[in-house]
Parts: structure tokens; C-alpha cells; sequence
């Protein structure tokens, strides 16, 4: 079970490779979005350090967002995933192998690169470290979540926007958690709770969302 | 033995569907009427003055109804999305489909009344109370729903996409919930409430329950009558709309 | 069950929440006059466009 869910993460995770322009466009994305809030709201540091959890936090969800098409839209051109639906492996898995490798090349990039923009927005150290944990954690949550709203939209027209319509209420928990953190840290309460409940939401996103995205492939498939 | 069964099957085919509810619909409407008419004379003519909120408290009568009803509807609409997905039937998707919109006005209407009672309450129209933002999540939750279905043009995949996306949704609402009001208690909000009146008379509670019931039954007529057309459309080609549409050519 | 309203000028002011209060009544009762419109005008539109339909494809046939 383990080893088909590892053999599909590195089948994708090749995939991305081969392009690796749509990762690094994603990351831009975020940098950008996140270099434009100072731009348009002034350079005080005592307000932007206030706004600074919040800004990246939703950077890095309209990043996360942005990169759900091609999570399944190549597999679905070429064929492959119909013939990953029809094999006798349980779709859902499939997916949990999918949802880790988007993870990989979204997420965990998008994490490591935020307490650099945290430095922009004058972040102390704790609350640079809780940041990237709370982003480490709570994206994978975004690529599971995600998934299903890519699964719904598979070869409609209009399927970037529609995506965002479908996803982007159903983050809000992740956003409300993982800005909270912290913030919690910034304003000298501890962020343990936060982080747990962040957890929480993670382990459902990655182990319970792709059983829902399955059967969103299915019907998308039909 | 299995009678009862198949009558009820039955009627879950939109041909012999169709006519039934086109007999009910003019009762709901009649329910709804003579509710409503009850609960405004109750709440707007007989019910005294709010010590606290004056007669602003009187938005009460239509903002607590649309919230439930808002919230309801959403229920429902994943009932029938999930029967839909387990016995494929031809009718729920359709109802789902039908309540959607009735739905998603009503979350309209309870943040509309919301932020009218808020203005002269909070001094502002928008506060992020728990309550109104998680209102506002489900109208945003209603509007994906409508987006999504009306983007897929095979009415089959219509149905079961909009089944998973309303079943995601009512998983999601409590977490929602949740982590608003998590959220709301960190930023400390506001703790004067719209449905929280210390003097809930029974004279109130009476009238706004008389509204919440012809918020329901206008709900469901509209809802009817809505998905009497989506049946009309989905099947047309087939010889009970060909007869359906010589009957209404004969009125 | 008295009434509660000495006259109706004091009614329509709502205790000075007029605006609100019937703000609020007259959106709810728009929204639930034009819903029922909009369903009945789609309904006949449809119904008009699939007699159209109907009557083409017998002038088809003949």
C-alpha cells in the first residue's frame, strides 16, 4: 500500500521536474503577492508586522491555489488517468500518492521560502520559525482540500476561477489556524494549540480528502 | 409485502413526480401565506417593545427565519445530493439543484438583515461576528455550488459533481464553524447578539417560529415549482413532457 | 394581544428604526416577489422553447 503510494509520488514528482518553470512560477507568485502589501498599505514596520501573519499566510493559500490545475489536468490530456481509475488499486490512494508530490513542489517550497518575505515584513526569529512550521504543516492540508475542487472541475471550461470559487471557503479553517500561530507567537501566547489543531486539519486534507477527490475523478471521468 | 416500498419509488421518477408536485405547490404557497400573515401581525403589531434594542429587535422576525432556513436548505440539499450518489436516482439531482438558489438567497437575506440591525446596534453595517461570517462562508459555499453545476453542461455530471461538492460542504460547515468562532473569541468580538434578546417573550418566540415556518413552506414551493421546470427541460424529447406541453397549450 | 401601535406614523417610524426594520422587511419581501417571478418567466420560456422545438421537428417529418 505504502510502496504504491511512494511509486506514484515519484512518478509525479519526475513529471514535475520535467517543468520545472510551473514551480518556480508559483513561487513568484508568492513572492510578489507577498512584496505588493507593503507597496500598497506603507512601509510602517509596526503595522506590517501586525498584517505580516495574515499577508503570507494567504499568499501562500492563493499560491497553493493557483498550482491545483495541473495536478490532475496532464494525466487527464494523455489518457494516463483514466487507466489509473480503471486499475484494481484503490483510487484513493492513487490520489494520497498525487496529493504528496503536489505537496513537494507547492507546499514545502512555498514554506522554506516564507520566513525570507517574513524578514521583509520585520519578523522576529520565534515568529519566522512558527511561520514555517505552521506553513509545513498546514499546506499539505491546502494540496488534500484542494485536490477534491481540482477533482470537480477536471476539463471544464473556466476550471482556474471555478477552483478557486469551489476551494478557497473550504481553506478558511487552515488560513484561520495557521495565521493564528503566528500571530499567537508575535502577541506572546504560545501557538501549541494552533499547531495541533493545524495537524488535525492536515492528516484529514491528506487521508480522508482524497477518498472524496476519488470519487470527484470518477464522476469527472464518466 | 413491498407495496409501501414501491409507491414510494415510484414517485421518484420526475414523470409521475411532476404532477404531484404540482398539486402540493398551491398548498405550501397557502401555508406560507397564512404563517406569514400570523407571525408579522404577532411580531410587527401585537409583540411590545425590546427594553434593551427598542424596535430595532423586530428584524429578528426575518433575520433569525433566513439564517435557519439558509443553513437548513444546505442540509437538505446534501441529503438529496447523497441519496442521489447512493441510489443514482434521477429526482435528487434535480431537487438539489432546485433549492440552491432559494438557498443561497436566504443566506443573502440573514447577512442583508444582519448588518441593518448591526448598524444601529454595533454603529457599524459589518462586524466579524462569529455568526455573520460564518454566514457569509455559507453563502460563499452556495455560490460554488451554483457555479459548478452551471459550468458542466452533462446534466449527470452536474448532479454528482454538485453531490460531492455539497457533502465536502456539510463536512466543512462545522469546522468551519469552529474555527470562526475560535477565531472571534482570540479578536474578541462583539458580545451584544441579534438573537440573544434577554426578553424573548413567548409572544416573540412565537411569531418569529409562525415566520420560520412560512420561511420553510415559501422554500419548498419555490423549490418545486424550480425543479418542475429543471424536470420539464432534463426530459424533454419524452412522451410525458410531449403530453405535459399539449396541456398547457390547451389552458 | 392588544395592539400595540398608538397610530400608524408611530409604526412606520419604528421607535426611530425605521430605515433599518423596513429596510430589512422590504428587501425580504422583494427578493420573495421576484423569486417566484423569475421561476414562473424561466418556466414559460422553456416551455415556449421546447413547443417551438416540438412543432419544427414535426414540420420536419411531413
Amino acid at each position: 500500500m505504502i510502496g504504491m503510494i511512494v511509486a506514484i509520488t515519484a512518478r509525479d514528482l519526475k513529471l514535475a521536474m520535467r517543468r520545472q518553470a510551473d514551480i518556480v512560477s508559483v513561487l513568484f507568485f508568492f513572492i510578489i503577492v507577498a512584496s505588493l502589501f507593503p507597496l500598497g498599505i506603507g512601509p510602517e514596520p509596526q503595522l506590517l508586522k501586525k498584517l505580516a501573519p495574515g499577508v503570507l499566510w494567504v499568499g501562500a493559500l492563493l499560491a497553493t491555489m493557483l498550482s491545483l490545475p495541473r495536478l490532475f489536468a496532464d494525466d487527464y490530456r494523455d489518457g494516463t488517468l483514466e487507466q489509473l481509475v480503471l486499475a484494481p488499486q484503490p483510487l484513493g490512494l492513487t490520489v494520497i500518492g498525487k496529493v504528496i508530490a503536489h505537496w513537494l513542489v507547492s507546499g514545502l517550497p512555498l514554506a522554506l521560502l516564507a520566513p525570507v518575505l517574513g524578514i521583509q515584513f520585520d519578523l522576529e526569529m520565534d515568529a519566522l520559525f512558527i511561520l514555517t512550521v505552521s506553513l509545513l504543516i498546514g499546506t499539505p492540508a491546502l494540496s488534500g482540500i484542494g485536490a477534491i475542487g481540482a477533482a470537480l472541475t477536471l476539463g471544464l471550461r473556466g476550471g482556474g476561477v471555478l477552483v478557486s470559487l469551489l476551494v478557497l471557503p473550504l481553506y478558511i479553517p487552515v488560513l484561520i489556524f495557521g495565521a493564528g500561530a503566528v500571530d499567537a507567537t508575535v502577541t506572546g501566547m504560545g501557538a501549541e494549540a494552533h499547531l495541533s489543531i493545524l495537524g488535525a486539519l492536515a492528516i484529514a486534507g491528506v487521508f480522508f480528502a482524497p477518498w472524496a477527490t476519488a470519487a470527484a475523478l470518477r464522476i469527472s471521468l464518466e | 409485502m413491498n407495496n409501501r416500498l414501491i409507491n414510494w419509488f415510484k414517485y421518484a421518477s420526475p414523470q409521475s413526480f411532476y404532477p404531484l408536485a404540482g398539486k402540493m405547490i398551491p398548498w405550501f404557497v397557502a401555508l406560507a401565506t397564512v404563517f406569514g400573515l400570523a407571525g408579522l401581525w404577532l411580531g410587527m403589531v401585537v409583540a411590545p417593545t425590546d427594553f434593551q434594542q427598542g424596535e430595532g429587535y423586530r428584524i429578528i422576525f426575518i433575520h433569525v427565519p433566513a439564517s435557519w432556513m439558509s443553513m437548513f436548505i444546505y442540509l437538505v440539499m446534501a441529503f438529496w445530493a447523497a441519496l442521489g450518489l447512493a441510489y443514482n436516482t434521477r429526482l435528487s439531482g434535480m431537487m438539489a439543484q432546485a433549492l440552491a438558489p432559494t438557498g443561497a438567497l436566504m443566506a443573502f437575506l440573514s447577512l442583508w438583515t444582519g448588518a441593518l440591525w448591526g448598524k444601529p446596534m454595533w454603529g457599524t453595517w459589518w462586524v466579524w461576528d462569529a455568526r455573520l461570517t460564518s454566514e457569509l462562508i455559507l453563502l460563499f459555499l452556495y455560490i460554488g455550488f451554483i457555479a459548478l453545476q452551471a459550468s458542466i453542461d452533462d446534466p449527470r455530471r452536474a448532479d454528482k459533481a454538485g453531490a460531492v461538492l455539497a457533502l465536502v460542504g456539510v463536512v466543512n460547515i462545522p469546522i468551519i464553524y469552529f474555527s470562526v468562532k475560535w477565531w472571534n473569541t482570540l479578536h474578541q468580538g462583539s458580545s451584544v447578539s441579534l438573537t440573544k434578546s434577554p426578553s424573548m417573550a413567548i409572544l416573540m418566540l412565537w411569531a418569529m417560529l409562525l415566520m420560520a415556518l412560512s420561511f420553510w413552506m415559501y422554500s419548498i414551493a419555490v423549490a418545486l415549482y424550480r425543479a418542475r421546470t429543471i424536470m420539464l427541460e432534463r426530459e424533454r424529447g419524452t412522451e410525458w413532457v410531449r403530453e405535459v406541453l399539449q396541456q398547457e397549450g390547451a389552458k | 394581544m392588544s395592539i400595540h401601535w398608538n397610530s400608524f406614523g408611530e409604526f412606520l417610524a419604528m421607535g426611530g428604526y425605521g430605515l433599518y426594520v423596513w429596510g430589512s422587511f422590504g428587501i425580504t419581501a422583494a427578493i420573495m416577489f421576484m423569486e417566484p417571478i423569475i421561476a414562473v418567466r424561466n418556466r414559460k420560456n422553456l416551455v415556449a422553447r421546447l413547443k417551438r422545438q416540438a412543432r419544427a421537428e414535426r414540420n420536419k417529418e411531413q
